[in-house]
C-alpha cells in the first residue's frame, strides 16, 4: 500500500486582486521511495509540501478529493488529530535552519523538547536519544553542539541538527523543502549524502522540494515537475534525458554547464498551454 | 458595470489603478489608491479618521455650528443642566454656553495638534536619521543630546518655561514639542541603521550621491511609515498634556474656551453640576480616542511586519 | 598599456565587536580591457568584499587597487562613478522600495548633470528588454528576473567601462538565470565593457568568463583559463573539491 496517496490536491488564497490558485490539481502518490518535486517560483511546490502537512492556515483553502496516509484520510482530520500525525510520523525539513530553528534556545533542548512532552520520558533519557540522534547525522563532537545554541553552527551543521531533529521521534513521511539551497555547493553534498543514508536505514517516505532539476534527478528515485500549480510530467530520475514535456527539457538545457557552448543560453518560452495541461 | 466605469468616478479608478502609470503623479495617486483602499476595510481605523475629520470641520467652521458667543457671559442661566432649551450642554458659572466652547476649544486642540505634529517629528526626523547614518562621534553626540530632551518631564518643563516667559498656550505649546520630539528621532534612527546597510543605498553610494541627497531621498521616505504612525498615535497624549497644562493653569488662560482649562473651572462643582467638568472632559477622550483608532489603523497599512492579515 | 582593473596584495579587515575579521588576505589578480573575469568561491571566501573593496564600501588595510593604471585612495569620486559600476546580488534589496523606476534610472543622471532624462531612461529600458511603459513602475510590481534588469539597466546609466557583478543571477529561477545572463553576455559584446563577476556557481563563471579566480577563505587559491578547468588541469585541492560538487550538483 502507498505511504501517502494525494488525488486531486487544490490549494488557493483570496487576495486583493482576486483568488490565487496556487495549486491546481496535483496528484501522486508515494511509496517508501525517494520523490522530487520540482518548480520554479510559483510553481506551487511548497505549499504542496504544506498542504499535506495541514500546515496552509486560513484564508488559505485546501480541498482534495482524496489525500490518504497509510489510509488516514488526512483532508477529514481535525487539527488535533493532524498535531499527533505531524512531528510523530510525518516530519518537515525547511531551507535554512537560522530560521527554523528557535534561536534563543540551545541544540539540546530543543532536541529533547517533543520527546520529553509526548513520551513524558526523563531528562537524562532523552539527552541519551538527542546525542545518538546527533551521532546518526555525523556530526562529530555531538555534546558541543547540544550545548550550544544554533547561532554558534555553521548552515551545514545547522540542517544536520535540523535533519536530527525531525527524525528522533521516527517519522515515515519526511518532507524536506529545499533542504540544501541555502547551503555551500561543498557542504551540499555532504548533508545529502547523510539524509540519504538515514532514509535508507529507516525505510521512510521523502519528498523532496527543490528548483534544481539536476540535483533531484540525481537524489530522488522518481520526479515530478510543476509549473504553476499543476504536475506537468511525472518522470523516473534515472530516464530525465527521455523527458518530453517541453518545460522539462527547457529547464533542463536553459542551466549553464562546464565546457558548455558559450553565447546564449536555450531560453525556456513559457506556452500558456502548459497552464491547462 | 460598463456604466460605471464609463462614469467619472470609473475613470478616475482606472486611472489610479492602471498597472502602467504614464507619469509619476499617476504613479503615487494609484499607491496612494491602494493604501486607502486598504485602510478603508477597518471599521474602527474608519471610525477614528470619521473623529478627527469631524474635529477639523468644527474648528474651521466653529463660528457657523456654534450657537452662542463662547465668551459671552449670562449670570441669568449660569449652571443651566443639559437638555437646557438653546443650551444642549448647559451653561458654566459665568453663563456661557457650554456646546460653543467646546465647538470653539477645538480650534484650540487643533491648533496645539498641529503646531506640535510639524515641529517635533520633523526636527526628530533630521536628528534621527544624521545620526543613524553616520554613526560614530555624530550619533553619540545626537543620541545624548536626544536623552538629556528625553530625561525631562513635560509638566516640569513647562513650569520652568512658564517662570521664565509666563504662562500662555504658546508657551505650552513649545513646552510640549520641545520635549515631544526624542521618541521621534529614536524611532528615524533605528529605521536609518536598518536601511543604512541595504543594496540599494549602497547603489546610489556608488552612483555619486551625495550625503544629503541620500539621507533625504532614500533614507527619510523609509522612515515615515513609523513616523507618521507614532505622530497620530502620540497626539492622544500631547492632547492631555495641553489639557493637563490647562488644568494647572499653566497654559491657556481664562476665557479661552480650551477644554483642559474648562475641566479645571468646572472642578468646583463637580458633585452638583457635573456638564461643566464631565463634557469637556468627554470631548477630550473621543479625539484622543480617534488619534489612536487612526493610528493604529494607519500601523496596519502602513507597517507590513504589524499587519495582521 | 595599463589594465583595467589591476589588484595587488589586498587585504580587508573588518572589525567586529572588538576582534578583526580579516576578510581578504594578499588578493591579487588583474584584468584586462574588455575581458570578463570571474571570482568563484563559497560563502565567506571573501570574492564579494574584494568587489565592495573596489567601490570603497569595505575597509582596505592593504595593499593597493589600480583602475587603468591609477591607484584608488580611501574615497570615490564623481568621475569613478562613470567608470565603475555595480550589480547586486539580490533583486529584491537594490532597487528603493518607494522610487518608480523611472526615478531610479534618472536618478544617477541627476547626480551628474546629465540631461536629456526621457530619452535615456525609456532607451535603458528598452536595452534590458523591459517595454517603456514600465516606466513609472514600482519595484513591488515586478519579478525578481525583471528587477535585475533594471538593477542593470540603472549600472549601465553612466555608460562605465567596468561592470562588477556580484552574484548577479543567484537569486533568480533558472530559466529566468538563462535569460539574464544572456542579457549580460549581449551587453558586454555590443559595449565593449570589462566584467568582473562573483559567484559561487563554477558553472555560471565557466559560461560567462574566459579566466578566474578560485578564493577559499579569504585568500585566492588558484587562478586558472577556462580550458584548464574543462580539462581537469588544477592544482589546488580545494579547486577538485569545487569542481567535483559542481558537476553533483549539476553543472
Amino acid at each position: 500500500m502507498s505511504l501517502l496517496e494525494v488525488d486531486d490536491l487544490e490549494v488557493r488564497f483570496p487576495t486583493e486582486t482576486g483568488m490565487v490558485e496556487a495549486v491546481r490539481g496535483v496528484s501522486f502518490r508515494l511509496g517508501r521511495e525517494r520523490l522530487g518535486v520540482v518548480g520554479e517560483s510559483g510553481s506551487g511546490k511548497t505549499i504542496t509540501g504544506r498542504a499535506i502537512l495541514g500546515l496552509v492556515r486560513p484564508p488559505g483553502q485546501v480541498r482534495a478529493r482524496r489525500m490518504l496516509f497509510d489510509g488516514i484520510d488526512l483532508a477529514r482530520l481535525d487539527e488535533h488529530g493532524m498535531r499527533r500525525l505531524r512531528g510523530q510520523r510525518m516530519a518537515m525539513i525547511m531551507q535554512d535552519p537560522k530560521y527554523s530553528l528557535n534561536p534563543v534556545m540551545r541544540v539540546g533542548r530543543q532536541l529533547t523538547e517533543g520527546l520529553r512532552l509526548r513520551e513524558r520520558m526523563s531528562r537524562s533519557e532523552a539527552r541519551k536519544r538527542a546525542l545518538e540522534a546527533l551521532e546518526a547525522v555525523k556530526i562529530r563532537d555531538p555534546e558541543r553542539v547540544y550545548d550550544a545554541y544554533p547561532h554558534e553552527l555553521s548552515g551545514g551543521m545547522g540542517q544536520r541538527v535540523m535533519i536530527a531533529m525531525m527524525l528522533i521521534p521516527g517519522p515515515d513521511l519526511l518532507i524536506a523543502d529545499e533542504p540544501t539551497s541555502a547551503l555551500d555547493v561543498t557542504v551540499q553534498a555532504e548533508v545529502l549524502k547523510i539524509l540519504d543514508a538515514l532514509v535508507r536505514e529507516r525505510g521512510m517516505g521523502l519528498i523532496f522540494i527543490s528548483h534544481d532539476l539536476k540535483l533531484v534527478s540525481r537524489f530522488c528515485d522518481r520526479v515530478l515537475v510543476m509549473y504553476r500549480g499543476r504536475v506537468v510530467e511525472e518522470i523516473a530520475a534515472d530516464r530525465l534525458d527521455q523527458a518530453r514535456h517541453p518545460y522539462t527539457r527547457g529547464l533542463l538545457e536553459c542551466l549553464p554547464r562546464i565546457g558548455g557552448p558559450r553565447g546564449h543560453l536555450p531560453v525556456l518560452t513559457r506556452d500558456p498551454a502548459w497552464e491547462e495541461a | 458595470m460598463s456604466r460605471f466605469l464609463r462614469s467619472p468616478l470609473g475613470r478616475l479608478s482606472a486611472w489610479l489603478t492602471a498597472p502602467d502609470p504614464t507619469s509619476r503623479l499617476q504613479a503615487r495617486l494609484g499607491q496612494a489608491w491602494l493604501t486607502w483602499l486598504r485602510f478603508s476595510r477597518n471599521p474602527l481605523a474608519m471610525l477614528g479618521l470619521g473623529i478627527i475629520l469631524a474635529l477639523v470641520l468644527m474648528a474651521l467652521f466653529a463660528p457657523l455650528l456654534a450657537p452662542h458667543d463662547p465668551l459671552e457671559q449670562d449670570l441669568a442661566q449660569r449652571l443651566l443642566p443639559p437638555f437646557s432649551p438653546g443650551h444642549w450642554l448647559g451653561t458654566d458659572e459665568f453663563g456661557r454656553d457650554i456646546l460653543s466652547r467646546i465647538i470653539h476649544g477645538a480650534r484650540i486642540t487643533l491648533t496645539i495638534v498641529a503646531l506640535v505634529a510639524v515641529t517635533a517629528p520633523v526636527f526628530g526626523l533630521l536628528i534621527g536619521t544624521v545620526s543613524g547614518y553616520f554613526g560614530g562621534w555624530v550619533d553619540t553626540v545626537l543620541m545624548r543630546l536626544t536623552d538629556i530632551f528625553l530625561a525631562f518631564p513635560r509638566l516640569i518643563l513647562a513650569l520652568a518655561l512658564v517662570a521664565a516667559l509666563g504662562p500662555g498656550i504658546e508657551n505650552a505649546i513649545l513646552a510640549i514639542a520641545l520635549t515631544a520630539w526624542p521618541p521621534y528621532a529614536r524611532v528615524a534612527r533605528a529605521e536609518t541603521l536598518t536601511v543604512r546597510s541595504a543594496d540599494y543605498i549602497a547603489a546610489i553610494r556608488l552612483a555619486g550621491a551625495s550625503h544629503g541627497r541620500i539621507i533625504l531621498g532614500h533614507v527619510t521616505p523609509m522612515c515615515l511609515p513609523s513616523v507618521i504612525i507614532r505622530v497620530t498615535l502620540d497626539m492622544a497624549g500631547v492632547i492631555l498634556t495641553a489639557a493637563g497644562l490647562g488644568f494647572l493653569g499653566l497654559g491657556a488662560q481664562p476665557p479661552l474656551p480650551e477644554w483642559g482649562l474648562m475641566i479645571s473651572s468646572g472642578r468646583k462643582f463637580l458633585f452638583d453640576q457635573w456638564w461643566v467638568a464631565t463634557m469637556p472632559g468627554l470631548a477630550i477622550f473621543i479625539v484622543s480616542l480617534g488619534f489612536n483608532l487612526l493610528g493604529d489603523g494607519l500601523r496596519d497599512v502602513l507597517d507590513p511586519r504589524s499587519a495582521s492579515r | 598599456m595599463a589594465a583595467m582593473i589591476e589588484i595587488d596584495g589586498l587585504d580587508v579587515t573588518f572589525r567586529v565587536k572588538g576582534h578583526e575579521v580579516r576578510a581578504v588576505q594578499k588578493a591579487g589578480f588583474t584584468v584586462e580591457a574588455g575581458e570578463s573575469y570571474g571570482l568563484v568561491g563559497e560563502s565567506g571566501s571573501g570574492k564579494s568584499t574584494i568587489l565592495r573593496a573596489i567601490c570603497g564600501l569595505a575597509p582596505v588595510t592593504g595593499g593597493t587597487i589600480r583602475i587603468e593604471g591609477r591607484p584608488l585612495g580611501s574615497r570615490r569620486d564623481k568621475a569613478f562613478a562613470r567608470k565603475v559600476q555595480m550589480v547586486f546580488q539580490d533583486p529584491y534589496a537594490s532597487l528603493h522600495p518607494r522610487h518608480t523606476l523611472d526615478r531610479i534610472l534618472s536618478e544617477p543622471l541627476a547626480i551628474h548633470g546629465l540631461g536629456d532624462h526621457d530619452r535615456r531612461v525609456v532607451a535603458a529600458l528598452e536595452s534590458v528588454g523591459l517595454p517603456a511603459s514600465f516606466r513609472f513602475r514600482y519595484p513591488h510590481q515586478l519579478s525578481g528576473g525583471q528587477r535585475q534588469r533594471v538593477a542593470i539597466a540603472r549600472a549601465l546609466m553612466l555608460e562605465p567601462q567596468i561592470l562588477l557583478l556580484d552574484e548577479p543571477t543567484s537569486a533568480l529561477d533558472a530559466s529566468v538565470q538563462a535569460e539574464v545572463l544572456n542579457l549580460l553576455w549581449d551587453l558586454r559584446e555590443e559595449r565593449g565593457l570589462t566584467y568582473l563577476m562573483v559567484s559561487h556557481d563554477l558553472a555560471v563563471i565557466d559560461h560567462m568568463c574566459d579566466r578566474m579566480a578560485v578564493m577559499e577563505a579569504g585568500r585566492i587559491v588558484e587562478t586558472l583559463e577556462r580550458p584548464d578547468l574543462l580539462a581537469g588541469r588544477f592544482r589546488h585541492p580545494y579547486t577538485r573539491k569545487l569542481f567535483e560538487a559542481s558537476l553533483e550538483a549539476g553543472g
